[in-house]
């Protein structure tokens, strides 16, 4: 669901080069195909290794949505030499923590791990496993889908899951990014064995794989780790592109009933893809719009002036195909329509004037001047990494940033955004109160 | 968003974070702390730490919920609010303005324990987020006409996390029941009636009760020079008066007599059970062992994903979607060890609830073994290397500790100490304090939506406005 990539997203965003001297990636391609990004660094005995495919939701079709995630999960349940059970503990007994993720474009493994030979070697081990030789075990998957098919049934029950899902259908219709990440009661319900194992040969292959490795290692051994992660995985070539988006010329208004207290709105359009010629201006403008917190103008309007929202936002979010940009709050029932229209309003407004000079200065004052926040943990800069990587941005993209922020006018917002937010293609998904609104 | 409150549920996953230990035990080249008290009371503690150039300035107060009284549940928070509401020299709006221009971050929490303000900039910004501090703590503004607004935000806030969230009103409930005396039965974000009725009045007499500098400690992380932080501290901070701070009453928990059980009713599918049982908070980081012996034995049932309550309940029965256990040592009242689990389709509460106490009883019966112990040791060796990579979450430690009455420096001992903790030792506090007559029981029970989530009529609301 796209409120829980918005995150990634924000903090993506607001990463911005160093102003310092820059970051040294180290970028190279493993003889199996995959493509790694590294940046050595030996202040602190850590290592933080991601690894992502093109095999996010997006890969799924309607009737066995939720297969991506499924695979992804059940990967890291039984692999190779280990059980699922050996698998938490070899990890536990180096203390290594690995993660998963998932969004519409990618799927992937984040390990964190000493950088200690023995402790490397184990988690690196237990990873290298998980991605090549993935058992999927029949009861193993039986039991999560269960799990997955009860949390699809508990998300059904939240506003803001309700308004999330709906929002997303009504934006992409039949194109995949329609699709749950979680996938449906009923398609997860069908999903077999050997759905996983074809996806997991379809897609987790070296030539799909992006490898992001950052901290305590050197040059020769960043190469054979990755050489080890990329060793045994499938062959064959990445997949095509996912498919363009066809924005329908005529936005869609959903409201739906639920007993929350707060209504919540959802409010956009699909706009933003990672390589958007005019990706700049959307940034830096929608930070004054509803991106910079308490220097945006829907959160001056709406919370500071009227104190009808705790949470009031615009986001773009850049992925392979058009992106949402999305307005989003919540507020008690009875006062959505004040809410609702205030951030119409101020959109309106926005199309209509484009920001001041004063707030374009304040945006890049923030946008720039906190550059080194940006980056300032390894964490942080594997992240970095991984998008870099994924979306075959330039290597020195960091280093062009605060020249390309500093540069974009408030002509050029205006232009960007009236080219692309047009408001008669805009959805709105509403879930709660709208009957006592009618009423008043 | 910001201002924010940490989630009144105690963290399920906290096992690293808990375990922090000192970063100087293994980087001391690198990590320096120094500390100062300025002569009207008010603590100083700077760590270096070159990695970047960045620096984190935090001010602690403490005063939390657990300061508050009946009537005025959640001003802490509220007055959290209103400290960016304007001061004389700074207006409203104006204390975030600077630190974006200056391109910096900065938010506020509010916990059971403390109020926090924080910012992170550029090494060389440091000065403005000081300067302003000073400021706001000295010479806030609390306009009514402001208040009138924040307040509304503030129930906002309220709704989103608590009233629409089942498992929030069951953590809700639980805190509620669990203790009887103390203030940490009430949320951090005070009850809605509370909020309804509170005045500008009320805010300020919270101000000009806690808000003296003889009451803060100001915590800087990073790249900085400490004898410059510590010119810039006496030449803003330093000025302000101490004042008399009034007088803490202990409010002991007394000794559960019995076990006690609450039942919440909210929309949601799945239920939820958790329990809750009095245990001791670290009071004597050098002396104490039990605290210690219950974060490893929160670790040995859910450090991990085949920790015992994952890999029984979860895994191996399948009678449960999700399991955790919590327990957080550090805090200036009386602490919990918690459990709870999700039942799986088809299952009922009892039976995991059950399930969760067989598996506590099997520990008190047969004990740990060395690998289990060693594992959840590693998990913490490594946590100590792992929280280095944040400026922010090393600050916060220190902020925390202080606060709580701790003396952070014994962090180091706190590692040395888990790190001696015995299977015995485990088994033992398991036994002692993981029983009936002093368990709290709080069950989540799901509700349909009433009218199911349906699509109103399309000119229900709001239609055709814009277009």
């Amino acid at each position: 669901m796209f409120a829980k990539t918005a995150f990634i997203f924000f903090t993506w965003l607001l990463l911005a080069p160093l102003s310092w001297a820059g970051l040294n990636i180290q970028h190279w391609t493993t003889p199996q195909g995959a493509r790694v990004y590294f940046v050595e660094n030996h202040d602190l005995p850590m290592l933080d290794v991601s690894v992502d495919f093109s095999a996010g939701s997006a890969r799924d079709t309607p009737a066995k949505s939720g297969l991506a995630n499924l695979t992804r999960h059940v990967m890291g349940l039984g692999a190779g030499e280990y059980t699922e059970r050996e698998i938490a503990e070899k990890l536990a007994d180096v203390g290594a923590v690995l993660s998963g993720r998932l969004d519409a474009d990618r799927a992937g493994f984040i390990l964190r791990t000493l950088s200690g030979k023995a402790e490397r070697d184990q988690s690196v081990a237990v990873l290298a496993a998980i991605l090549s030789k993935p058992r999927f075990d029949g009861a193993i998957l039986e039991r999560e889908k269960a799990r997955v098919i009860a949390g699809i049934e508990e998300e059904a029950t939240k506003p803001e899951s309700i308004g999330a899902k709906a929002f997303q259908a009504a934006l992409y219709g039949t194109h995949p990014y329609a699709l749950e990440e979680s996938g449906e009661v009923a398609s997860v319900k069908s999903l077999v064995r050997d759905d996983l194992a074809a996806f997991h040969r379809q897609y987790y292959r070296a030539r799909n794989m992006v490898v992001a490795l950052m901290g305590d290692l050197s040059r020769t051994e960043a190469e054979a780790l990755a050489g080890k992660l990329a060793a045994d995985l499938p062959g064959g070539d990445a997949p095509p592109p996912i498919p363009p988006v066809n924005p329908a010329a005529k936005g869609i208004e959903r409201i739906i009933s639920h007993p929350a207290t707060q209504s919540h709105l959802f409010m956009g359009l699909p706009v933003f893809t990672r390589n958007d010629p005019d990706y700049f201006p959307l940034y830096v403008g929608n930070y004054i719009l509803g991106g910079g917190g308490f220097d945006s103008r829907l959160t001056e309007a709406i919370r500071q002036k009227k104190g009808l929202a705790y949470s009031v936002y615009s986001y773009f979010m850049p992925m392979e195909q058009a992106g949402p940009f999305q307005i989003g709050l919540q507020t008690r029932r009875d006062a959505t329509r004040e809410a609702v229209n205030t951030a119409r309003s101020e959109l309106a407004r926005y199309l209509a004037e484009g920001p001041t000079e004063a707030e374009l200065t304040q945006a890049r004052n923030n946008l720039i001047g906190g550059f080194p926040l940006r980056i300032d943990s390894n964490k942080k800069i594997l992240e970095y990494l991984a998008v870099v990587g994924f979306y075959r941005l330039p290597l020195d993209w960091l280093d062009t940033y605060s020249a390309k922020v500093a540069a974009v006018t408030r002509e050029d917002i205006l232009r960007a955004f009236r080219a692309r937010i047009r408001p008669e293609a805009m959805s709105t998904v509403i879930v709660g109160g709208q009957v006592e609104a009618q009423a008043k | 968003m910001r201002p924010f409150i940490p989630t009144p549920k105690p963290s399920m996953t906290r096992l690293l974070p808990l375990l922090g230990i000192a970063a100087a035990l293994a980087f001391p080249a690198r990590a320096e702390t120094v500390e100062e008290t300025l002569a009207n009371g008010m603590r100083v503690i700077v760590k270096t730490d070159r990695r970047a150039p960045v620096a984190v300035s935090q001010v602690w107060y403490r005063a939390g919920s657990m300061d508050e009284t009946y009537g005025t549940t959640g001003v802490a928070h509220v007055l959290e609010h209103m400290m960016f509401k304007g001061t004389k020299d700074v207006p409203a709006g104006e204390f975030s303005k600077r630190i974006a221009a200056a391109g910096g971050r900065e938010n506020a929490f509010t916990s059971r324990d403390h109020t926090a303000y924080f910012q992170t900039l550029q090494k060389d910004r440091l000065e403005l987020a000081l300067k302003l501090e000073a400021d706001r703590m000295a010479n806030l503004t609390l306009a009514p006409e402001e208040f009138a607004k924040e307040i509304n935000v503030v129930m906002e806030e309220r709704r989103m996390r608590t009233e629409d969230s089942a498992q929030a009103k069951l953590y809700e409930a639980l805190m509620a029941s669990a203790y009887q005396s103390s203030a940490y039965r009430h949320p951090v974000i005070g009850w809605m009636d509370d909020l309804k009725n509170m005045t500008v009045d009320d805010a300020r007499h919270w101000y000009a009760q806690w808000y003296a500098p003889n009451n803060a400690t100001l915590v800087v992380a990073g790249d900085v020079d400490p004898a410059q932080v510590m010119t810039w501290a006496r030449q803003y901070f330093g000025p302000i008066p101490a004042r008399p701070l009034p007088v803490r009453k202990p409010q002991r928990e007394p000794e559960q007599q019995g076990v006690k059980e609450v039942t919440v009713k909210a929309p949601a599918k799945q239920p939820v059970v958790a329990l809750a049982w009095q245990a001791p908070r670290l009071n004597d980081p050098q002396a104490d062992w039990e605290p210690y012996a219950l974060e490893i034995l929160a670790g040995v049932l859910d450090g991990h994903a085949s920790a015992r309550l994952n890999q029984s309940l979860v895994r191996d029965k399948k009678i449960a979607t999700d399991v955790g256990a919590g327990y957080d040592d550090i805090s200036r009242g009386p602490a919990l060890f918690i459990a709870d689990a999700t039942p799986a389709e088809g299952q009922g509460v009892a039976t995991v609830e059950a399930a969760l106490k067989a598996e506590i009883a099997r520990l008190v019966k047969d004990g740990v073994s060395e690998a289990e112990l060693n594992r959840v040791k590693s998990q913490v060796l490594a946590g100590q290397v792992f929280q280095q990579d944040s400026l922010f979450y090393q600050a916060m430690q220190i902020g925390e500790w202080s606060t709580a009455g701790l003396d952070y420096k014994a962090r180091d001992t706190r590692y040395a100490k888990l790190k001696a903790v015995t299977a015995d030792q485990v088994r033992s506090v398991a036994a002692k304090y993981l029983v009936d007559d002093h368990l709290t029981v709080a069950v989540l029970d799901p509700q349909p939506l009433p009218e199911g989530a349906q699509e109103a009529p399309r000119n229900a609301m709001g239609a055709g406005h814009v277009r």
